[in-house]
């Protein structure tokens, strides 16, 4: 389960990780906004990578699996990218390749280094809308409750799968859609049972976490230098 | 002495049509620990969803004096901790202090004291060195234990088991018998197990139908429904 992980990344310690979460989602978003307006090219991405890897490296987080793990990406931007190709624009279908990716890599090293209810309630404090800060907590909880519940179904098919059939793509395809659906049915149904857990323990709607925000000079000087490096990366992708 | 709970002339609907509670009344006072029995569909979870407001039919449902209606659920929640048949879904924060805190936080106490009382809890359970692992990672007899410390760490006058021995095997039913016993609340128990009723219970109530069949004496009514695969 990539969450999983991901959420034991969170909880290490490093100097990027202390940083409070307000600051790294202002360095993410400077980051994000000066990589989208940099021009065109593939080239253009090297610096913001630059930056990003040298960022994995401060929060010593293991750089194979964040690269690996950051590429889910790619099927999806390939997509757009095969559309800039045929469109006569192989560079700006390469540039979105690699603008994505890196954009997925700086997400993934801002969730790798900040505890989901620290980021969630950073988030929340710099503006995001409360109904979309209180639907991705609970999708974040059900997601581990949803990933299990489709491994219980895939052990229980295989257990029923036989051996040595081999099963047509069209039977293959017909047992996945069902199990979607049955995966939708009980997700639903177990979304209901830990709604009334939470609300069983005076849940009304607010998270609070446990961990204490407080936004130092340090975060003043890691927000106000990540922001810089944002902006210099954008005039050294600008430079022909 | 007053009953911390009193329920009179409870119906329940489902919206399907169904029937789940026809006029149950119930009484527990301080100390007891009552025995809910019956078959699966009877209406003993759906009972127990009462007792702190997370299902609300017709009739008086009052908690240490308290009706439960929608203007107290906060402080009824805070008097019945309620740990339900699935543990899993009851732990769904990041790690198991988390999650034994998320009930104090929600009373509104600061996150020191919040942090405090779980810690408590999880050492009154007996999980006071795995605050920091994760829930999905613990055996079934740990979630067990953190759902309760969670509970527990509301400080709550009530607890309400829901088939608590599900998922547990014998040595962890023995410890959590044990555990239940060393508490002071008054609890209501719904379980298909009667040798683990028996160790518990002060008294029982068999549900049929969404009634209440009976109720009495624990060995009483087992020899009465027959309730007990050796009978």
């Amino acid at each position: 389960m990539h969450h999983v992980v991901v959420e034991q990344w969170s909880r290490r310690r490093s100097f990027l990780h202390v940083r409070d979460a307000r600051a790294k989602l202002l360095v993410a978003l400077a980051l994000l906004a000066a990589l989208a307006t940099a021009p065109a090219s593939p080239i253009s991405a090297v610096p913001f990578a630059f930056l990003v890897l040298t960022g994995i490296a401060a929060a010593r987080l293991p750089m194979a699996s964040m690269l690996r793990k950051a590429a889910v990406v790619l099927p999806f931007s390939l997509l757009f990218a095969l559309v800039e190709w045929a469109a006569g624009q192989p560079m700006a279908g390469m540039a979105l390749l690699a603008k994505s990716y890196v954009s997925a890599l700086t997400v993934l090293l801002l969730v790798a280094s900040t505890p989901q209810p620290l980021l969630l309630s950073g988030m929340e404090s710099l503006g995001a809308p409360r109904l979309l800060v209180l639907m991705a907590q609970t999708l974040y909880r059900y997601l581990f409750v949803i990933s299990e519940q489709a491994q219980h179904m895939r052990l229980a098919a295989s257990c029923r799968q036989g051996s040595g059939a081999r099963r047509s793509r069209a039977r293959a395809f017909q047992a996945a859609a069902g199990a979607l659906a049955i995966l939708f049915a009980r997700s639903y149904s177990r979304a209901e049972g830990i709604q009334r857990a939470m609300a069983a323990r005076g849940f009304t709607g607010d998270f609070h976490s446990l961990q204490r925000r407080s936004f130092n000079s340090r975060d003043t000087v890691f927000a106000c230098a990540g922001a810089a490096l944002a902006v210099l990366a954008h005039l050294v992708a600008r430079r022909p | 002495m007053s009953p911390l709970i009193e329920v009179r002339g409870l119906r329940y609907r489902y919206e399907d049509g169904t029937d789940a509670l026809r006029g149950i009344d119930f009484t527990v006072y301080p100390g007891e620990t009552v025995v809910l029995l019956g078959a699966n569909g009877s209406g003993k979870t759906t009972f127990l969803l009462h007792l702190n407001g997370l299902l609300q039919g017709e009739g008086s449902v009052r908690v240490c004096g308290m009706d439960v209606s929608p203007r107290n659920f906060r402080e009824v929640r805070s008097k019945v901790g309620m740990v339900f048949q699935d543990a899993d879904e009851q732990l769904f924060m990041p790690t198991v202090l988390d999650d034994v805190a998320f009930g104090p936080l929600n009373q509104g106490f600061p996150a020191e004291e919040a942090a405090a009382r779980a810690r408590s809890a999880l050492a009154r359970v007996g999980l006071g060195d795995i605050e920091h692992r994760a829930p999905y990672h613990l055996s079934a007899g740990e979630k067990r234990r953190a759902a309760l410390a969670g509970v527990l760490a509301m400080e709550p006058e009530i607890l309400v088991l829901d088939e608590p021995t599900t998922y547990l095997d014998p040595p962890a039913q023995r410890n959590l018998i044990g555990l239940l016993v060393s508490l002071p609340q008054a609890k209501v128990v719904a379980t298909h197990d009667v040798r683990f009723a028996a160790a518990l219970a002060t008294r029982a109530v068999f549900f049929d139908k969404g009634r209440v069949a009976k109720e009495g004496k624990l060995d009483e009514i087992v020899e009465l429904f027959q309730w007990d695969w050796g009978t």
